[in-house]
């Protein structure tokens, strides 16, 4: 009834009736769901439900046959399964029986009611019509209640999503997302892809965690052979995850503050920042190391010089980091708007299921990089900085602590970079193989899976980003907080847009 | 507080074009945007960015134009929330089917004259993406397009000659 990937994962097979079940056993063994998909085969439908244990990932499969499209619903059990299972609807076709909300996710009202874009007779190059069809918003009555639309197009420099808020004087009660203004067709588009060209696309998933993204690609492809990595290899890829944490975490820091007035921090972060990726212009020849980590390796090497600098650099930003936190730490009216704000709860946290930085804030104690180690990550026993109270102040610990863990992990991988080819040809899966990996991005554990047809192309790439959770973290932590603390919250999150649109 | 006026005393002016050293390309390509600035827009251009259906890589670079080493404001470059304040879209694609709408209506609410700008190759051509059921392509098949900034993403300093080219033109 199972097999075991030679990684960290394995696959069951349930009959549909025992889909729920199985949800139940798990939600007992204190596993939480990552990630839900559907692939359509041949024969049938293929469900998906990915489950996170304390040693590995468990996939659970099950077959629907085509003129009944549809499985029980997990969403009572896990609530990160109301979204999964929207999306399972809009782009399958596939009903999840007794989620009560099954309204269009990431895809939009004025689609055609029956376009399924990951169906296999789906013809992707269409030009959709546009239909009559209007979202139907969650409302709120009462005296004093008041509705507040934002976006799409927001006012700064940022991806577009709509919020809605319901609010009483300046409390808001209910927030509402709509996702999916960036929706691409970045699964559809993958099924139209070589093997070896995908990276590319994986690559722009999310602009800034192109290293992430790329990185889990080429991991979940070459999980797929008998793969061995050179060492060097492997070393430089974690170079580029540390180095993409750090600076993504420095410009976070820096406009967490800002959004709470204190702009000088803002300017002092995005200088740090500014010379870190043009570090990286010099030494990889892309600011933010795009198409750097390719299938079978990667494509820069580093030279003695390269790694001298890097080890400077990093002193130079050390000092200055640690006089910038000095100055977070000490100012009380900072404080004042950071701490207790947009709080998710540990019980919160784990109900939905959060990742990454939001987790390590809210007491969950994950972060796959010490969980699941690959080289070089299994020698370097990664620390993994847990807070509890889980409001924007945490969030913002948590990522001065990583950059901390960040630069110690670089020096140690400069240390000791082995001395081997950076890059080996990559071969290509059997065909009805499946694949899949999981990287602690700078947000959280990116994932995907891969599954080739039997002629051996591309059938399904699922790309499972940290936001597809954390968005509805975002939902549960601005409840009781004041309208004007949202962009405080939302930065403390930074979930992604394109990530989650796919 | 001490602390932070001591950290704004150190780090000094930052800004490339003010010490006049180092960075050759931007304090010249900055010197001939603010003097275009001044003459054809009285020393103040106002730009409203769009995501019409970006990776966010583009947006980080845009951002980074607002950094105190590009300082893009001393050029009388800025950056405005509304569109209706705005001489200027810049925008990034591919436009996706879900913010065709969005844009054309950004594009309608700027005041007319107004140019747009094309940014990055998504939204010059469609990138690596392809004109699919939720992508319509490059920014000119929904809006006027005056100029394009090429670049996956174009960095600041090829963003800051963009806006140049597209103001001279």
């Amino acid at each position: 009834m199972s097999e075991t990937n030679k990684n960290i994962m394995t696959y069951y097979e349930v009959d549909v009736s025992q889909f729920s079940e199985t949800a139940k056993l798990m939600k007992k063994m204190s596993a939480s769901l990552t990630a839900q998909w559907a692939v359509e085969g041949k024969q049938f439908f293929e469900v998906y439900a990915c489950y996170r244990t304390e040693e590995d990932f468990l996939i659970v499969k099950s077959l629907l046959p085509k003129d009944k499209p549809e499985f029980p619903s997990v969403s009572k059990i896990f609530l990160a399964a109301s979204r999964f299972e929207r999306q399972i609807y809009s782009f399958m076709g596939i009903k999840a029986l007794g989620n009560s909300d099954l309204r269009p996710w990431i895809k939009f009202a004025d689609w055609p009611a029956d376009a399924w874009p990951l169906r296999k007779d789906f013809n992707s190059a269409q030009c959709l019509k546009r239909v009559k069809g209007e979202y139907a918003w969650i409302q709120a009555e009462g005296e004093g209640v008041n509705e507040i639309p934002v976006g799409p197009v927001h006012a700064g420099i940022i991806e577009p999503g709509h919020f809605r808020f319901q609010a009483v004087g300046e409390t808001i009660i209910n927030l509402e997302e709509r996702l999916g203004y960036t929706h691409k067709g970045i699964e559809k588009r993958f099924e139209s892809l070589g093997w070896l060209e995908g990276y590319k696309l994986a690559g722009r998933v999310s602009g800034d965690s192109t290293v992430a993204h790329s990185l889990t690609y080429c991991r979940a492809l070459e999980s797929m052979t008998d793969f061995t990595l050179p060492p060097r290899a492997a070393w430089l890829r974690a170079i580029f995850l540390e180095r993409e944490r750090i600076a993504n975490h420095l410009g976070d820091i820096g406009a967490i503050c800002s959004d709470a007035a204190f702009s000088i921090m803002l300017y002092q972060f995005m200088r740090l920042k500014e010379h870190f990726l043009r570090t990286n212009q010099t030494l990889f020849a892309h600011r933010f190391m795009m198409d750097c980590v390719v299938p079978g390796g990667v494509s820069v090497n580093i030279s003695a010089e390269g790694a001298a600098q890097m080890t400077q650099e990093l002193a130079a930003l050390e000092t200055e980091f640690e006089r910038l936190v000095k100055i977070y730490d000490g100012n009380p009216s900072l404080e004042e708007r950071v701490r207790d704000t947009g709080i998710l709860s540990t019980k919160k946290a784990l109900e939905i299921g959060v990742v990454g930085v939001v987790a390590r804030a809210s007491g969950l104690n994950l972060d796959s990089r010490s969980l699941y180690p690959f080289a070089p990550y299994d020698k370097l026993q990664v620390k993994v900085p847990l807070y509890t109270a889980g409001d924007v102040n945490s969030r913002v610990w948590v990522r001065i602590e990583e950059v901390r863990e960040s630069m110690r992990l670089l020096r140690e991988l400069l240390a000791d970079l082995p001395d081997t080819t950076i890059k080996v040809p990559c071969p290509l899966p059997e065909r009805n193989s499946t694949g899949f990996a999981v990287v602690e991005g700078w947000r959280g554990e990116v994932m995907y899976w891969l599954q080739a047809t039997s002629a051996g192309t591309i059938n399904r790439c699922m790309v499972r980003d940290p936001s597809a959770v954390n968005w509805l973290g975002l939902e549960s932590a601005v409840i009781d907080n004041i309208v004007p603390d949202f962009p405080l919250c939302n930065k403390s999150f930074n979930a992604s847009y394109a990530g989650h649109d796919l | 507080m001490i602390r932070t006026l001591w950290q704004i005393l150190k780090t000094g002016i930052v800004t490339e074009n003010v010490r006049g050293k180092a960075a050759d390309d931007i304090s010249v390509l900055g010197q001939k945007l603010s003097n275009i600035v001044k003459q054809r827009f009285r020393g103040s251009l106002t730009i409203r960015h769009v995501d019409a259906g970006s990776c966010n890589g583009c947006e980080l670079e845009i951002h980074a134009l607002n950094n105190p080493i590009y300082n893009i404001e001393q050029f009388g470059v800025r950056f405005t929330a509304s569109p209706r304040f705005a001489d200027m879209l810049l925008v990034t694609g591919p436009v996706t089917q879900n913010m065709e709408i969005a844009l054309k209506r950004t594009y309608e609410a700027t005041p007319t004259p107004k140019l747009v700008v094309a940014v990055g190759d998504c939204g010059c051509g469609c990138g690596i993406f392809s004109e699919n059921y939720a992508t319509i392509g490059s920014i000119d098949k929904v809006i006027p397009v005056d100029a394009l900034i090429k670049g996956c993403p174009p960095t600041p300093a090829a963003l800051l000659n963009g806006i140049l080219n597209a103001i001279e033109g």
